[in-house]
C-alpha cells in the first residue's frame, strides 16, 4: 500500500486549474442562465489535450487511465465549472471505451484521432421512457438495409445530442422479447434529416442540454456496428465501472468548492456579533463534508487504479460513486444552509453547486441501483426484481 | 537560433510568505512558481523560435533552493532546457552579484538573443537586465512589445508613455520583455509530461568561474538597513449620493490628480 502523492496526478491538476482559473463561477452562471453550450472552455481544454488525454497515444491521445481523467474531471468540477463544465467534457473524455475496446479497426481509426483532439463531439443514447432502469426493455430497433441498418425508435435524456455529431446508440437488433441479448451498439450520425432532437426543460445544468431524441429510419453504415450484433449490452457494461469512477470524481469537485465558498462564508459572516463558524452547529457539519469527501475520493481512487490494472472494480466503482454522491449533496447542502438566505441567491453560486451535486444521486444509475448491485453481485442476496 | 530566456523562481504572490528579520529579506523556503513577468518572455522567445523555424529556447535561473516547480512551468510551455545555478554562497545576492552568476551562466550558452523581464514581481528594481548586457558587453534593448528578428538584427517596438520607439539593433542582444505584451500560453497535458525529462543542467558558482567572495552577502555592495511594514490601508471615504455624488468623486479624483 502506497499512499504518497502521484506527481504525475498533481501536475494534471495544476494543469487543468491553470485553464479553468480563466472560466469562473460567472462564466458558468450566465451560460446555466441562457442554456448555452461552454464552446469556449471546450476548445481551450481540448487544445491542452485535456480531453484526449485517456485516448491510446497510437491515436494521437495522452494515452492515460481512468485514474487520470479522473483527476481531470474533479478539478473541472472544483473549479466551479461543476456539472456544466464536466458533461460537456465527460462523454469525449472517455465514451468511446466501447469503440477503444470492441470497436473495428475503421471504427477507430476514423473516430478515435478526433476524440484525441477533441474535435468529436459524443452523446450516449441508452435511457428510454418506456424502459427505464430495466434496460432489457429496450426498444429502439435497427433492422438491417442492404449491408448497413435503419434504426428508428426514441430516446430520452441524452446528454449533448444537441451538439454532438454521432451517438453511441445501444438498440434492438433481436427479437422484441430478447431481452438483454438482442441489443446492439452502434456509433451513428445524428443526421438532422433523420434525427428529431428536444431539449428537456430541467433543474439543472443547463448549459448542456439533455434531450429527447427522435430516430426517424436513421440510416447506418455496417461498420458503424461496434463490436459484434447481439453483444451491445455486455459492450456497454464494459464502460460502466469507469463511467461511475468519473461521475463520483465530479461529484467529489463540486462537494470541495461548494465547502470551499461555506467555510469562506463561515470566517466572514457576522452575526450576533461573532463569525458563523465559530458555531459548531455551523463547523461540524462543514468537517464531516470534507471528511465524507475525502472518504469518497480515496474509494474512487482505489476503483481507478484496479480498473487501470486490469482488476475486478465493479463494488469499488460502485461504491465510490454511492459514497461521492451522497457526500457530494451533503456537501452541498451544508454550503446553502451555511449561507442562509444568500445560499438561494444566484450570485453566491452554492445554489448551483447544489442543483447540480444533487443530479448524481440518479445519473447516470440511481443510488438504489447502487446498492442492489452491492446487495446481490456482492453479498450475494436474493434479486428484488 | 538560441534565445535564452532569464526566469525568476519566486514565492507564490497568493500566498507570499513573510520577512526574515535577521536577513531583512524575503524568506524563500517556500515552494517557488514561475515569475508571472518572465512568462512573457518565454511565451514571446517560443513564437520566435516558431517563426525562425528552427532553433530553442534554454531557460536561466538562479534560486536559494534547487527549486525547479517554476522551470518545469516553462518547459512544459516549450523550453527544451534550463540551466539551473543554485549555491548557498548564493545567499543574500544584490541585483549585481544576481546579475553576474546569470552572465556566466547566459554566456556559456552562446545564445543569439536573450530575453528577460523588464522587472521581477518580488524585487522590481529593474536593473538586471541591463546589468547583465553591460557585463556581457552586449547592446541592451529595454520594454520591448515587440520583436522581430532580421537575419543578425532584432527590429524592436520599444514601449514608451507615448507610444513605441522603433529601435534596431545587432544580435545577439539583451532585451527585456514589457510585461501583457502578448498572451502566455498553458501548458497543455503532453508539454506537462514532456517538461518532466528534459535536462535541467545544475550549475555552482565554482562551475561558472565565479568566486564567491564577489556574489552572497559577501559580495553584496547593498546592505539593507531597515524594513518597515507598509502602512495599513486607510478606510476609503464614502460618499452617499445627495444628488451631488458625481461632482464630489470628480472634485475627489482632481484633487489626486489622476483626471
Ligand atoms: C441530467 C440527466 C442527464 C442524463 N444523461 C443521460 C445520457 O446522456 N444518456 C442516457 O442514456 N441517459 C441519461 N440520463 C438518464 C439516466 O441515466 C436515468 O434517468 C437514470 O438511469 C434513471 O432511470 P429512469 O429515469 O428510467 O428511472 P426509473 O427506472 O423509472 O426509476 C425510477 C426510480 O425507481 C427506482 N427503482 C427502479 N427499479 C428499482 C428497483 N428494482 N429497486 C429499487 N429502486 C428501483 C430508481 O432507482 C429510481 O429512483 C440522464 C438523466 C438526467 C437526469
Ligand atoms: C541564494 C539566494 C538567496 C536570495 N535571497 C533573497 C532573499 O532572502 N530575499 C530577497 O528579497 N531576494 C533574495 N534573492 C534574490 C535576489 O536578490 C534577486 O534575484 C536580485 O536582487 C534581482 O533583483 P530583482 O528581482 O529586483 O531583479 P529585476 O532587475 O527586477 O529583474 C528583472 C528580470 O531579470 C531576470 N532575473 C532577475 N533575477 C533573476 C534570477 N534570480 N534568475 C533568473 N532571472 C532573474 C528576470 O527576467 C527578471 O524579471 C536571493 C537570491 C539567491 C540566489
Amino acid at each position: 500500500m502506497d499512499f504518497s502523492p502521484d506527481e504525475d496526478h498533481d501536475l494534471i491538476a495544476e494543469g487543468v486549474r491553470a485553464v479553468c482559473g480563466d472560466f469562473g463561477d460567472g462564466y458558468w452562471s450566465d451560460l446555466d442562465q441562457r442554456h448555452e453550450f461552454p464552446w469556449e472552455f471546450y476548445a481551450r481544454l481540448a487544445d491542452g489535450g485535456w480531453v484526449g488525454i485517456a485516448v491510446p497515444e497510437e491515436y494521437g491521445g495522452g494515452g492515460r487511465g481512468i485514474a487520470e481523467a479522473a483527476v481531470v474531471l474533479r478539478t473541472i468540477a472544483a473549479s466551479g465549472a461543476a456539472m456544466n463544465g464536466c458533461s460537456a467534457v465527460h462523454l469525449t473524455i472517455f465514451g468511446l471505451n466501447p469503440v477503444v475496446v470492441f470497436g473495428n479497426d475503421r471504427l477507430k481509426e476514423t473516430f478515435l484521432p478526433r476524440a484525441a483532439t477533441g474535435d468529436l463531439h459524443v452523446a450516449f443514447g441508452v435511457t428510454e421512457a418506456n424502459a427505464g432502469t430495466d434496460t432489457s426493455q429496450i426498444s429502439t430497433r435497427a433492422v438491417r438495409d442492404g449491408d448497413g441498418w435503419r434504426i428508428r425508435g426514441q430516446k430520452i435524456w441524452t446528454s449533448k445530442a444537441l451538439e454532438s455529431e454521432v451517438v453511441l446508440l445501444l438498440v434492438r437488433t433481436g427479437e422484441a422479447d430478447s431481452g438483454l441479448d438482442g441489443l446492439s451498439l452502434f456509433l451513428a450520425d445524428l443526421d438532422p434529416d433523420h434525427v428529431d432532437i428536444r431539449p428537456i426543460p430541467k433543474v439543472a445544468r443547463n448549459a448542456v442540454a439533455s434531450c429527447e431524441v427522435f430516430y426517424d429510419d436513421l440510416p447506418v453504415e455496417g461498420w458503424r456496428l461496434v463490436g459484434e450484433e447481439g453483444q451491445g449490452f455486455r459492450h456497454i457494461l464494459h464502460g460502466l465501472n469507469p463511467e461511475r469512477i468519473l461521475l463520483a470524481s465530479e461529484a467529489i469537485g463540486i462537494g470541495e468548492v461548494a465547502l470551499e465558498r461555506a467555510v469562506t462564508y463561515a470566517k466572514d459572516r457576522n452575526v450576533f456579533g461573532r463569525p458563523i463558524g465559530m458555531n459548531q452547529a455551523i463547523s461540524h457539519p462543514l468537517a464531516k463534508a470534507r471528511i465524507e469527501l475525502h472518504a469518497a475520493w480515496l474509494a474512487a481512487q482505489e476503483a481507478a487504479w484496479r480498473y487501470d490494472h486490469g482488476l475486478s472494480c465493479g463494488e469499488q466503482a460502485n461504491s465510490a460513486k454511492y459514497l461521492a454522491a451522497e457526500a457530494s449533496f451533503m456537501a452541498a447542502d451544508v454550503a446553502l444552509q451555511t449561507h442562509g438566505g444568500m445560499g438561494f441567491a444566484t450570485e453566491y453560486h452554492v445554489e448551483r453547486y447544489w442543483r447540480e451535486a444533487r443530479i448524481q444521486r440518479t445519473v447516470p444509475v440511481s443510488q438504489e441501483m447502487t446498492l442492489n448491485f452491492v446487495a446481490q453481485k456482492v453479498m450475494g442476496l436474493p434479486r428484488s426484481y | 537560433m538560441k534565445v535564452v530566456v532569464c526566469v525568476k523562481q519566486i514565492p507564490d504572490p497568493a500566498d507570499p510568505g513573510e520577512l526574515d528579520p535577521d536577513s531583512k529579506t524575503l524568506r524563500r523556503d517556500v515552494k517557488l512558481i514561475l515569475d508571472e513577468s518572465d512568462s512573457y518572455g518565454v511565451e514571446m522567445a517560443l513564437q520566435l523560435v516558431d517563426t525562425a523555424g528552427e532553433g530553442e529556447v534554454h531557460l536561466v535561473s538562479m534560486v536559494p533552493n534547487n527549486e525547479v516547480s517554476g522551470l518545469r512551468t516553462a518547459l512544459a510551455m516549450g523550453a527544451a532546457g534550463a540551466s539551473l545555478i543554485s549555491d548557498e554562497c548564493l545567499a543574500g545576492s544584490d541585483a549585481l552579484g544576481t546579475a553576474k552568476v546569470l552572465a556566466k551562466a547566459i554566456a556559456a550558452q552562446e545564445p543569439d538573443l536573450v530575453l528577460t523581464a523588464t522587472e521581477s514581481s518580488d524585487g522590481y528594481t529593474g536593473t538586471v537586465p541591463v546589468q547583465i548586457a553591460e557585463l556581457l558587453g552586449l547592446p541592451s534593448v529595454t520594454f520591448a512589445k515587440e520583436i522581430e528578428i532580421d537575419g543578425s538584427t532584432a527590429k524592436v517596438k520599444r514601449q514608451t508613455e507615448a507610444g513605441y520607439d522603433d529601435v534596431e539593433c545587432p544580435l545577439p542582444a539583451v532585451v527585456s520583455v514589457t510585461a501583457g505584451v502578448v498572451e502566455p500560453r498553458y501548458p497543455s497535458f503532453k508539454g506537462i509530461m514532456a517538461a518532466k525529462n528534459k535536462p535541467v543542467e545544475e550549475l555552482t558558482v565554482e562551475a561558472l568561474g565565479i568566486d564567491a567572495g564577489e556574489v552572497g552577502w559577501a559580495g553584496s555592495r547593498q546592505d539593507i538597513v531597515e524594513i518597515t511594514a507598509a502602512p495599513v490601508r486607510e478606510a476609503g471615504e464614502i460618499i452617499e449620493d445627495e444628488g451631488d455624488a458625481h461632482e464630489r468623486i470628480v472634485a475627489f479624483l482632481d484633487e489626486l490628480k489622476v483626471l
